[in-house]
């Protein structure tokens, strides 16, 4: 089934998401993943993959306090529910065992 | 620390207008978050980052739902609004009837003007190249004139100059106005006007030629092209299309026939005869002025531009020709413009039109005129509505409670005032077909402009009463609307619903103000319209017959004539003084660089006597130009001429020679015969010049001017006729009284009075019955005080004193509004260009005031008095 499993940028972003905590709102979030794999990242593609899977019901969001950085504007926070715990293990899962299966010949020289 | 500046505001304006709510704060603060970063770089970097991300995210999940519930309700509440409005309209009829009657009759002067204004701008529109087709207009100064004059017409020179030697046009087209002929075929003879045109009429213009070739039918000299109804007359049903007619000694060939041009066209014609024509006449006559740079009078040229040519191109061009053409004399200059088809009706105010204009100016004042009354019965509307708000209060109230919205109680407010606006549409319907003959005989006085009924008129009418409605209707709604339901359902006295007060009182006092201005500007207009009537003129008009010759022999006709007993004395003359007509001429004594403009008339020697004019030495020609005198030998001379010339009596000039300045030929010698007393020779309206009557020969004289005598001025008529008709068979006989044709030039006077007391008639009844309404509001809100006050022993004048004060304080201020700017409209605008002028006094201004005084008063009176007699315990018992 299609929509069970988790697309190569939504992994990214869940797990960029696990790993920030509680900092994880938009903005940080695209900081992170570039960070991380150094791929340039858009806030626009952001946006609508968080806005997916929060319609998917694999992440939550809640507005934050007002700071004086935006504006005055609220952060929207992610936290990844269960469901979206659930995929990302399922995802992990489904490597290890594909891991499992590669003989150790085939990466040798590397 | 410091506050760091934000994005253009604007920026963020587009994404909070689409952007959903929900999503809207944090994706805002991103990107300025964002924002904030770029800035380190440069703020015109971050400006753009900025508006493209706002683009950017423009996307179906971010984009918020349009409104459509909110509309749906207004759709659903429409019929609800509909009963509450026309319950409300019939609860209160006084008011109502006030405020729709009132409405309409603003109304129907404003959809006249929607009809001549729609009308007069389908001019010129049904050519197909209409944006292509410019008309080259002149602008003339000479030397010894401060005005230059602005032209319609231009010369063929420049026609044939841009056509030889320019480009950037598809087409030149030169016409030339006053194509007047009698043609005759056979039997018939028919008299038509029309023009002459070169071949590129047809490729330009889009009339319907009906049969004969367009690009060959105005090519050889001597072709006529008749339209339909002057081919009928001639030919009934024979086929025109090649038969010949005769005009005197010439002969045309009938090359075309035509549809009848459009009555929305600005050129009107029965006939077009080739150019060629006239250019076979002037091409080898080495005296002819028709070909120069200077005869801008009697020609046009218009100009099919090639796609994508602008006009300033040609202009530029134009000044070239100028500048080369005008550095060759000193004694004028000449200039010349592109003006566009489309700007010809309505347009500038030119002189030698070829055809039918309006200028803008007209319409503008037409249009002002009709502004102010408009408002001032939208002005009834709104302050009766603002009056009587405290009724509609509880309903507001009760809206709000069950969950109407500060807008939707607007809006239903608004379409109230719509709906009573579309109602007076109905009754203004009525009086708008009522006055609008009156307004197409009187005020347009324009047989092209017929103001005909078209099926869009009906569309703009409503948009019309829409706008109305709008108008009048918001203010009190947004008055209504703003109520708190809290406040007006808990303690309805206390609401603070008369902050309108000053309001109110400015737009009565605005009201007023219009209606004395309108009264005072129909007596001023009547008053210098009767002083210019009644105005010494110098010489005897009354029962002066003029009659035209038509090119006739006046000898036959004169002889015959004074065999009436009724005809006293008769003369002949050139033009008729004092209706408008001028005409020009220099004029030398010693000194040949010193040349005299004059205004003059040609006559025969009994002209004096029979105009009673005074002469203050010498007297009349001692004879008529003979029949083959090419020159006249004769003048006489008005005493500002005589001065002019530096004479010191009267009696030094007589015998002396002047010289009529001619361009080509050698100037003309004439000997002065007598001196008389200054006349009115233009109208009233112009400087006075010198003048002279110069001796007439048979080709300058086209008026024989009768004294008349006689009880049966009918009969006497028919006699003169029946001499007229045995001598002439084309021309009616066509003759008026001098006093007529002199009224009838300052007709436009009579127009404007006519105007001014329509409006002011209307004014006063708009501004009276707002009056009305007030006073009947005001004291049935104080009936209680008036009741109270009538317990504790004031009399009833008392009363009426003090429920009147404030309304008669307000017509005061109107009158010392209105009457100053009347006095320096009409001093400095109006009469201004008048040179001679009623004195505006007490007299022109005082009596119209005094009629609004009285009839303000009738009206607040018949009220207070009203109130003042009510028997206080029927008041009060209740209490």
């Amino acid at each position: 089934m299609k929509g069970t499993n988790l697309g190569e940028f939504e992994e990214i972003v869940l797990l960029t998401i696990a790993s920030l905590m509680s900092e994880a709102y938009s903005v940080n979030i695209v900081d992170e993943i570039e960070d991380v794999t150094g791929r340039k990242t858009k806030l626009g593609v952001v946006h609508a993959v968080l806005k997916r899977m929060e319609d998917k019901g694999l992440i939550t969001s809640e507005l934050g306090e007002p700071t004086k950085e935006r504006g005055g504007r609220r952060k929207r926070f992610f936290t990844i529910s269960h469901t979206g715990k659930v995929a990302l293990m399922k995802a992990k899962e489904q490597r290890d065992k594909l891991w499992g299966k590669i003989p150790e010949l085939v990466f040798q020289g590397i | 620390m410091e506050e760091l500046k934000g994005p253009p505001r604007w920026m963020d304006r587009i994404i909070e207008f689409y952007c959903r709510k929900d999503l809207l704060e944090d994706l805002q603060g991103d990107l300025h978050e964002y924002y904030f970063r770029n800035l380190e770089k440069s703020r015109r970097r971050a400006n753009l980052i900025f508006l493209l991300d706002v683009f950017k995210f423009c996307r179906l999940y971010t984009i918020q739902k349009p409104k459509i519930l909110g509309q749906m309700t207004f759709l659903n509440l429409m019929g609800n609004y509909f009963k509450t409005s026309v319950r409300s309209i019939a609860r209160n009829k006084l008011f109502s009837s006030i405020n729709i009657v009132g409405l309409a009759v603003s109304m129907s002067v404003g959809l006249l003007m929607i009809t001549y204004i729609g009308e007069t701008l389908t001019f010129d529109e049904f050519h197909e190249k209409k944006n292509r087709i410019y008309r080259v207009t002149s602008n003339y100064q000479s030397i010894s004139s401060d005005d230059p004059f602005d032209l319609a017409s231009t010369s063929v020179f420049i026609g044939e100059k841009l056509r030889e030697q320019y480009t950037g046009f598809e087409k030149v087209l030169i016409m030339r106005r006053n194509f007047n002929a009698d043609i005759a075929k056979g039997e018939n003879i028919i008299n038509v006007r029309g023009h002459y045109s070169t071949t590129e009429f047809f490729d330009v213009f889009s009339f319907d030629l009906k049969s004969g070739d367009p690009a060959t039918a105005l090519k050889e000299p001597n072709s006529i092209i008749l339209t339909e109804k002057a081919a009928k007359k001639l030919f009934t049903d024979e086929d025109p299309v090649g038969q010949i007619v005769t005009a005197g000694e010439k002969s045309y060939t009938v090359t075309g026939l035509m549809s009848e041009v459009p009555e929305n066209s600005h050129i009107q014609f029965e006939a077009l005869a080739s150019f060629s024509t006239l250019e076979k006449e002037h091409r080898d006559n080495e005296n002819s002025t028709f070909f120069t740079w200077r005869s801008i009078w009697m020609n046009y040229v218009y100009l099919l531009l090639e796609e994508g040519v602008r006009p300033e191109q040609i202009n530029q061009n134009l000044a070239e020709i100028a500048a080369e053409e005008n550095a060759k004399t000193d004694r004028y200059t000449i200039n010349h413009k592109l003006e566009s088809l489309l700007d010809i009706v309505p347009g500038r105010d030119l002189s030698n039109q070829i055809g039918p204009s309006i200028n803008w100016e007209n319409i503008y004042q037409l249009l002002g005129l009709t502004l102010i009354i408009i408002l001032s019965a939208c002005f009834n509307y709104t302050n009766l509505s603002i009056a009587r708000a405290l009724r509609r209060a509880k309903e507001v109230g009760i809206r709000k409670v069950v969950g109407a919205s500060q807008t939707q109680v607007l809006m239903q407010f608004v379409f109230e005032a719509i709906l009573i606006a579309i109602f007076s549409l109905v009754i203004a319907g009525g009086f708008y077909l009522l006055i609008k003959p009156e307004f197409v005989s009187s005020v347009v006085d324009d047989e092209n402009i017929g103001m005909q009924f078209r099926w869009i008129h009906l569309f703009y009418f409503l948009l019309f009463a829409i706008a109305i409605g709008f108008v009048s209707g918001i203010l009190p709604s947004l008055v209504l609307s703003k109520l708190k339901a809290i406040s007006i359902l808990t303690d309805a006295t206390k609401l603070k619903l008369f902050k309108g007060v000053n309001l109110r009182k400015v737009l009565i006092v605005f009201q007023f103000a219009i209606s004395m201005a309108l009264i005072i500007g129909a007596t001023i207009t009547y008053r210098q319209y009767n002083f210019s009537i009644n105005y010494d003129l110098g010489f005897t008009s009354e029962n002066i017959l003029n009659m035209e010759l038509f090119g006739n022999d006046s000898e036959v006709l004169i002889t015959e004539l004074s065999k009436l007993p009724e005809v006293k004395e008769m003369s002949r003359s050139g033009m008729i003084p004092s209706t408008g007509e001028i005409w020009g001429e220099d004029l030398k004594y010693k000194d040949p660089m010193d040349s005299v403009s004059i205004y003059f008339n040609r006559v025969d020697k009994n002209y004096p006597g029979v105009h009673e004019l005074t002469f203050l030495a010498g007297g009349t020609f001692p004879y008529d130009m003979k029949e083959d005198d090419e020159n006249p030998k004769f003048i006489i001379i008005d005493r500002a001429l005589c001065e002019r010339f530096g004479f010191e009596k009267p009696e030094d000039a007589l015998g002396e020679i002047v010289y009529l300045q001619r361009r080509v030929e050698d100037d003309v010698p004439v000997q002065v015969t007598g001196v008389i007393e200054n006349y009115q020779y233009q109208n009233l309206a112009e400087d006075p010049e010198p003048t002279a009557l110069i001796q007439g020969g048979k080709d300058d004289l086209y008026t024989i001017n009768m004294v008349i005598s006689s009880n049966d001025i009918i009969g006497l008529m028919d006699k003169i006729e029946e001499i007229w008709t045995d001598v002439e068979k084309v021309h009616p006989f066509t003759a008026s009284f001098m006093d007529d044709q002199i009224q009838s030039s300052y007709a436009h006077y009579k127009v404007m009075f006519r105007i001014f007391t329509f409006l002011a008639i209307l004014a006063i009844a708009i501004s009276t019955m707002g009056l009305l309404g007030m006073a009947v509001f005001t004291t049935e809100t104080r009936i209680k005080e008036v009741s109270i006050r009538k317990v504790l022993g004031a009399s009833e004048q008392n009363l009426i004193m003090i429920l009147s004060r404030s309304f008669m304080i307000m017509l005061f201020i109107s009158a010392i509004i209105a009457i100053p700017f009347t006095y320096f409209f009409f001093t400095e605008y109006i009469l201004g260009e008048f040179k001679k002028r009623i004195d505006i006094g007490l007299m022109e201004l005082l009596p119209g005031v005094l009629l609004i005084f009285l009839i303000g008063f009738l009206t607040i009176s018949w009220q207070t008095i009203k109130a003042a007699k009510t028997n206080p315990a029927d008041m009060l018992r209740d209490e």
